[in-house]
């Protein structure tokens, strides 16, 4: 013992203490001085918590949906036909949702892809990768407008619809209508964080338009967070409220 | 320090996961598209729909290469829903009974 502290620096001097792991790191990283989340950005940890209680929102939104559906006396309309849609002269059941799904899934797949190329500082891909995100996100929101058209003009509404219950309206434009606004508000940040990339203001640390902080390649990896949780949420809503 | 902060994997698992969720996807659709009804299709819709969320957020959203701390700070607090969604399915039924309770009355 003795002859070790007499000794001089460790060859690992310098370097930091390895962190625990398990529920030891658990007790360690919260009971730690200045910050529980250890490795991981502050902004990143925001956008996590943001998530988190946007998670608490739609979930609202979802339960309160199960709780009409359930208690209510008139039939519920069919999804699976009042989404149909004749392609080709062929009557497909849901087909527009399913595409939407399938362009949703796309744009989360080109999206973290996007991060990758922005940590390798391989702007040109990362900017196209964005772009492409941003793209089928547009287009995601366009066949919302459609669909929305398509049920108004069938006369549904948010307090009746010619097709049974009444609260199908209300529920199908509150949750779609929070999702799409969603959806919408991240396009534009998408299309920010493009053109920063290929400015090079995240390699050069160019301060922030509003808030003045340096440019870092981790806006690209929080900018996927609420990118993917778009899609995450997507996920849920299709499920619980198309196929149910 | 910054630098040692980002998350990086290699492009493959992303392409393997963007696969898999296509898979999942089309699977969901076909349950509606062949009509499966009672507790079969809801056994399918659920599955396909956490497998589906559990990869999204584990690896699109590098959860699983987070830290406990994180991950449990995260995903324990949501599991609280499950309280708000056996309230909403309590509520639920029992409004459904006196609806029908009354609604008979009215017929009568």
């Amino acid at each position: 013992m003795t002859q070790h502290m007499t000794q001089a620096v460790p060859a690992n001097a310098g370097q930091p203490l390895p962190l625990a792991e398990g529920v030891q790191g658990i007790v360690a990283d919260w009971s730690s001085d200045q910050r529980a989340f250890k490795n991981v950005p502050w902004g990143k940890a925001m956008m996590w918590i943001f998530l988190l209680s946007d998670t608490f929102i739609f979930s609202s939104f979802l339960i309160s949906y199960m709780t009409v559906r359930m208690s209510t006396t008139v039939p519920w309309p069919n999804p699976s036909e009042v989404f149909a849609l004749t392609l080709f002269g062929k009557h497909i059941p849901l087909i527009l949702i399913a595409i939407m799904t399938f362009v949703l899934i796309s744009s989360s797949g080109t999206m973290a892809m996007a991060v990758k190329f922005g940590y390798e500082k391989n702007r040109k891909m990362s900017f196209i990768l964005l772009l492409i995100t941003a793209a089928l996100g547009a287009t995601f929101v366009g066949m919302q407008a459609f669909e929305w058209s398509k049920l108004i003009a069938e006369g549904v509404r948010p307090w009746g619809n010619p097709m049974g219950a009444a609260q199908f309206g209300s529920a199908f434009f509150m949750i779609t209508g929070f999702h799409g606004t969603h959806v919408s508000i991240g396009v534009i940040f998408l299309i920010i964080v493009a053109v920063k990339v290929i400015r090079g203001d995240l390699d050069h640390q160019r301060p922030g338009f509003l808030t003045g902080r340096k440019g870092n390649y981790e806006i690209v990896e929080i900018m996927g967070l609420y990118w993917h949780f778009v899609d995450l949420v997507w996920v849920f809503i299709f499920a619980l409220f198309y196929l149910w | 320090m910054a630098h040692a902060e980002g998350q990086q994997h290699p492009i493959g698992i992303y392409l393997k996961i963007w696969g898999l969720l296509f898979v999942l996807s089309t699977a969901s659709y076909l349950v509606d598209y062949f009509h499966f009804q009672g507790y079969l299709r809801w056994f399918l819709i659920i599955v396909f729909m956490l497998l589906k969320a559990g990869l999204i957020v584990a690896v699109f959203m590098h959860m699983m290469w987070e830290r406990l701390a994180l991950m449990y700070a995260i995903v324990v607090p949501t599991l609280l829903l499950m309280v708000l969604l056996g309230i909403g399915a309590l509520e639920a039924d029992y409004t459904f009974f006196t609806r029908g309770v009354f609604f008979v009355k009215g017929l009568l």
